[in-house]
C-alpha cells in the first residue's frame, strides 16, 4: 500500500482497520487517508465495505482492529460515539435520504445548524437573525429557497437528498461523508448535484461513496476503489477504471 | 424572565381557548352545584361533580402521556404507574390525617399497621404528615422513577415495541410488589377511608369543589408546560427523535437526554394527576397500576389525536364519558367495545377527532364563495 503520507498532514487516516459481522469480514485491513480539502470518490460493488467503512468513520460500527485517527491525527475516533464525532466535525448524508418528515426545510435546516446540541440549551433556544440569514444561504445553496416552510414529507426524492445536504451544510463539518447522494435522481438532478457537491467542495473535505459511474466522471476527483473489504485501486479515475482488476470485479464487461 | 418568555412561547388562539374554557369550568361546575337549589334544572349533583373532577385528571395523564408518545414516539404502556405513585403519595398524607379517627384509634398508625401488628412507623412513611412533604413526593417519587428508568432504557437504546413492553413489566411488577401487605402500603386494600385534606373534610361540599376546581386548575398547568415545550426548539427535537433518531444522532445531539427530559415531566404530570384524583375518588389501590388502565391511556390520546395538545384532552372526555354511560347500560361489553374503537380508531381515524376536525376544516376553507376568485399568488 501506498502510505508516504505522514498522519499529521491528513484529515482522516485509516490504517489496517478490520471488522467482521459473525465471521464475514466486512473490512479487511482497510487503510485510507484524505488530506484536508480533499474531494474523494469511492467505488465498488456491492458487499465491498464502503457504508460499513462510513460506519466506523461516524462511530456507528466499532473496528476489530486498526487505526482510526481524524484531524491530523490528533484524534481517535475509536474512542467517541456518534453524538461526539458529529460535534468533532464529521457530517454524514445516508443512502436513504433521512430528514425530518413532519418539520419544515427551515425546521430541518435550524435543528442541524452548529451550535449547542444539549436538551436544555434547546430548551431556551430563540432564533436570531444571523440564524435566519444563514438558513437563507444554505437553502439558496441546496436550490431549495422557495421550499423553506414547505413539510420535509412533501418535497421530492431529489429535494429530500439536497435537503439533507443542507443539513450538512449547516452542521459545518470539517469532513462530509455522503452516501450515494444521486440514487433515484433524474439525469438533470444529477448534474445539479455533481455541480452542488463541487461547490461544497472548495472549503469542506468530502467523501463521496458513489455507483453512478457518469456521476463520478462528472466529479473529476480522485478515485478509490474498495473490493471485499479492502482497497483495490486508486488515483485518477481513468486510472483506476483502466485497472484489470477493476474492471472484473466492478466494472465488468 | 427567561421562565416566562419560555412560558409565553407556548401561547396560541387555540390553547388559550382551551385554557379559558377550563378556568370557565372551574368556575360554573362549582357555582352551579353550590348556589343552585337541587331541584333545579341547573343544580350540578354532587355525583356529576366528582365524576367529572376524576375526568379532569384523567385528561391531565392523558396529555402526559401524549407528551412522550404524540411528539417523542415513546409508546409507553406503563404511565398508570406514574399516576398511581402520585396517588399513594397523596393516598399516604391523607392516611395521616385520619389520626386517632381510624377504627382501631390509634394515633400512630394506619389500621392497616395496626392489624398487621406493626409497632411502628415504617421509614418511608416519615414526614407525610406535612403536606408539603407529601406534594413533593408526587412528584419526586414518579419523576425519579421514570429518571432512572429512562436513563438506564434509552442509553441501551432500547426503542420502539421493546421499551413498550418494559414499561408494561415495570408497572405490573409494582402492582405485584404494592399487593403485597408487608410492602407496607396496605396491600389489596390500599389506602381508604381517608378523612381530612388541609383541615377540611375530604367529603365536604366545598372541599369537593376545591379538588374539581384544583384539577382543572392543574390540567392547565399541564397545557402550558407541555405547549411551551412543544413550540420550542426542544420540541422541535423531539418530534426529530419521533421522526429519526439516527439523523439526529448524526448531527451531534444525543437522543437519549431529549428522551430523559420529556419522559421525566411526563412522568411528574402524571404523578401530579393521580394525587387530585385520589381524594376525589376517595380510595387508591394497587389496581391502579393494572397494565389494562396504562392502555386505557393509550386509547384516550389515540382517540383524541396524538401530537396535538388539545386532543389528549378531549380523548380523556369523550372516552371516559362513554364509559361511564356504556358501563350503566351494557356492563358487559364495555371492554368490547373499547378494543373495538381503539381498532376503529387506527385504521380509520389515525390522527383521532383532532385530525377528523382538522380535515373537516381544510375542506371547508377548500370551497370558497364562487364570486371571490383571488389570483394564485406567487410562491413566497
Amino acid at each position: 500500500m501506498n502510505l508516504p503520507t505522514t498522519i499529521a498532514s491528513t484529515l482522516l487516516y485509516l490504517d489496517g482497520v478490520s471488522v467482521s459481522f459473525d465471521g464475514f469480514r466486512a473490512i479487511n485491513n482497510l487503510s485510507l487517508t484524505l488530506d484536508v480539502g480533499e474531494m474523494r470518490a469511492i467505488i465498488g460493488p456491492n458487499g465491498a465495505g464502503k457504508t460499513t467503512m462510513m460506519d466506523i468513520i461516524t462511530g456507528k460500527t466499532r473496528a476489530d482492529e486498526g487505526e482510526v485517527f481524524f484531524d491530523h491525527g490528533r484524534v481517535d475516533l475509536s474512542t467517541h460515539d456518534e453524538a461526539d464525532i458529529a460535534t468533532l466535525g464529521i457530517g454524514r448524508k445516508f443512502q436513504k435520504p433521512t430528514v425530518f418528515e413532519s418539520h419544515t426545510v427551515e425546521d430541518n435546516i435550524l435543528l442541524a445548524m452548529k451550535g449547542k446540541r444539549s436538551a436544555f440549551a434547546s430548551l431556551f433556544h430563540r432564533s436570531s437573525t444571523e440564524e435566519t440569514k444563514e438558513i437563507t444561504r444554505i437553502l439558496e445553496t441546496v436550490r431549495l429557497a422557495g421550499k423553506r416552510s414547505a413539510l420535509a414529507a412533501n418535497l421530492s426524492h431529489g429535494q429530500k437528498q439536497w435537503l439533507e445536504i443542507g443539513m450538512l451544510l449547516a452542521q459545518d463539518p470539517k469532513l462530509l461523508l455522503v452516501d450515494e447522494p444521486v440514487a433515484g435522481m433524474t439525469d438533470a438532478e444529477t448534474e445539479e448535484t455533481a455541480r452542488l457537491l463541487k461547490h461544497i467542495a472548495e472549503d469542506h473535505s468530502v467523501i463521496v461513496v458513489e455507483h453512478d459511474m457518469h456521476f463520478v466522471r462528472e466529479l473529476g476527483v480522485k478515485v478509490t476503489c474498495l473490493h471485499e473489504g479492502s482497497v483495490l485501486a486508486e488515483g485518477p479515475l481513468e486510472h483506476v477504471s483502466a485497472d484489470p482488476r477493476v474492471i472484473e470485479v466492478y466494472l465488468g464487461r | 424572565m427567561i421562565l416566562t418568555r419560555f412560558f409565553m412561547g407556548g401561547f396560541d388562539r387555540r390553547i388559550t381557548i382551551l385554557i379559558v374554557l377550563l378556568l370557565l369550568l372551574a368556575l360554573l361546575v362549582p357555582m352551579l352545584h353550590l348556589l343552585m337549589p337541587p331541584t333545579s334544572f341547573f343544580h350540578v349533583p354532587t355525583f356529576m361533580v366528582a365524576l367529572l373532577g376524576k375526568y379532569l385528571t384523567y385528561a391531565l395523564l392523558a396529555l402526559s402521556l401524549d407528551l412522550v408518545w404524540g411528539y417523542c414516539g415513546i409508546l409507553s404502556l406503563g404511565h398508570g404507574a406514574f399516576f398511581a405513585l402520585g396517588g399513594y403519595a397523596m393516598g399516604m398524607y391523607l392516611m395521616r390525617q385520619i389520626g386517632s379517627r381510624g377504627s382501631y384509634g390509634n394515633a400512630e398508625l394506619p389500621d392497616f399497621m395496626v392489624f398487621l401488628n406493626w409497632k411502628e412507623l415504617p421509614w418511608f412513611w416519615y414526614g407525610f404528615d406535612s403536606f408539603a412533604f407529601a406534594m413533593l413526593m408526587v412528584m419526586l417519587v414518579p419523576g425519579l422513577l421514570a429518571f432512572v428508568f429512562g436513563w438506564f432504557a434509552f442509553r441501551s437504546r432500547v426503542t420502539g415495541v421493546y421499551l413498550s413492553i418494559i414499561t408494561q413489566a415495570m408497572t405490573y411488577a409494582l402492582m405485584l410488589a404494592f399487593f403485597r401487605n408487608n410492602m407496607g402500603f396496605g396491600g389489596n386494600n390500599g389506602l381508604t377511608d381517608f378523612k381530612d385534606i388541609l383541615g377540611f373534610n375530604v367529603q365536604a361540599p366545598e372541599t369537593r369543589m376545591a379538588l374539581f376546581a384544583a384539577s382543572a386548575v392543574a390540567l392547565c398547568l399541564g397545557i402550558l408546560v407541555t405547549s411551551a415545550l412543544v413550540n420550542s426548539k426542544y420540541g422541535k427535537l423531539m418530534i426529530g427523535v419521533r421522526d429519526s433518531e439516527s439523523r439526529l444522532r448524526f448531527l451531534g445531539y444525543r437522543p437519549e437526554s431529549i428522551k430523559l427530559v420529556a419522559f421525566t415531566v411526563s412522568a411528574v404530570m402524571a404523578g401530579v394527576a393521580g394525587a387530585l384524583y385520589v381524594p376525589q375518588v376517595g380510595i387508591i389501590n394497587p389496581g391502579e397500576f393494572e397494565p389494562g388502565n396504562s392502555i386505557e391511556v393509550v386509547i384516550w390520546t389515540a382517540v383524541g389525536g396524538r401530537g396535538t395538545i388539545v386532543g389528549p384532552v378531549i380523548g380523556a372526555l369523550l372516552v371516559n364519558a362513554g364509559k361511564s354511560w356504556f358501563t350503566g347500560v351494557l356492563p358487559e361489553f364495555w371492554l368490547f367495545a373499547l378494543g373495538g374503537l381503539f381498532v376503529f380508531v387506527t385504521l380509520f381515524m389515525p390522527k383521532g377527532v383532532v385530525g377528523v376536525w382538522a380535515s373537516f376544516k381544510t375542506r371547508w376553507r377548500a370551497k370558497p364563495p364562487a364570486e371571490i376568485s383571488q389570483p394564485a399568488e406567487a410562491q413566497t
